[in-house]
């Protein structure tokens, strides 16, 4: 069931101004749990600007992979709603 | 000798506690010139904003409980409520303005608990206004890092065989957890069930209650 997962990892930028998302979670590889949306671009919304309608995806990362191997619990899991502009697809980050 | 007259005792007997007056903080400032602009501008009234405050109090976790005791008497409402349950609360009478909500539920193998690492969103619109530890960092940053040290904290304990999903509430999408109906609760009422129904059960930071302990 895992090989029909779609991964995608976070893009590991850290741009300037209202973000929505997380910091801890850049550069990070989680596979996309559903795809919600579309909803206006808080980047953009935020500034008053004509808001981008965008994807809404919910990632689900495994805690190994957001705070390495040596974490307590490697498979428990956190979920985040992440714009799709901030996402690119990905292979599925190495077993740890 | 509570009651003697001393200068520093209250008529009650309890020591005055200093006034913990101070300027208003440049948001407080601004919170109070936009309202009274968007009055002044007619834009809206001092009463629609009462209005709205008790909109807002009036919500209370026992609007959540009492969708959680559906849940678990309900399956065509169980159901519902997993696929959509901005659609689901509505239908059963909650205005939940327009919160877009997705319903968590626990089972003998996930744990589910919410957080907004971000700022402090939170259901709102169905259970009322988070406790104040929700908003604190030190929840909102260790829930996401060690969130089993944070649940045995609030006195939750799980086994490693069941899987903890953490979700963090970073955007549009708001949460509520429904947790396992208790056991010893066969045949009952779903009125009753939602007497055991906690607010940090449906934040997944507690279990519902059992019988005994209600």
């Amino acid at each position: 069931m895992s090989n029909d997962r779609q991964y995608m990892r976070v893009r590991a930028d850290m741009p300037p101004g209202h973000v929505r998302t997380p910091s801890y979670l850049r550069g990070k590889i989680g596979w996309v749990e559903r795809t919600l949306g579309p909803f206006p671009n808080p980047e953009q919304l935020a500034y008053g600007l004509n808001a981008q309608a965008l994807p809404l995806l919910r990632v689900r990362f495994s805690m190994a992979e957001v705070w390495g191997a040596a974490t307590a619990h490697p498979n428990d899991t956190i979920d985040a709603e992440i714009y799709s502009h901030w996402l690119e697809p990905a292979e599925a980050p190495h077993a740890p | 000798m509570p009651h003697d007259h001393h200068d520093h005792l209250s008529p009650s007997g309890h020591p005055y506690r200093p006034d913990d007056d101070h300027p208003l903080t440049y948001w407080q400032q601004m919170e109070i010139a936009v309202r009274e602009l968007l009055i002044e501008k007619g834009v809206t009234t001092a009463a629609a904003i009462n209005a709205q405050i008790e909109t807002m109090d009036a919500r209370s976790p026992a609007h959540g409980a009492a969708v959680v005791a559906r849940a678990w008497t309900d399956h065509d409402f169980r159901a519902a409520l997993l696929k959509d349950a901005s659609a689901a609360t509505r239908d059963m009478g909650f205005d939940i303005g327009p919160m877009r909500l997705i319903a968590l539920e626990n089972t003998d193998t996930i744990h589910n608990i919410v957080v907004c690492t971000l700022c402090s969103c939170y259901p709102r619109n169905l259970l009322g206004l988070p406790p104040d530890w929700y908003k604190s960092r030190a929840y909102r940053s260790r829930t996401v890092k060690e969130p089993r040290k944070v649940l045995a904290e609030f006195g939750v304990t799980l086994p490693d065989s069941t899987t903890v999903r953490v979700h963090d509430s970073t955007a549009d999408m708001r949460y509520v957890v429904i947790p396992q109906r208790p056991a010893g609760t066969d045949g009952w009422q779903a009125d009753d069930l939602a007497t055991l129904v906690t607010r940090d059960s449906m934040i997944g930071t507690g279990l519902a209650k059992t019988p005994d302990a209600a």
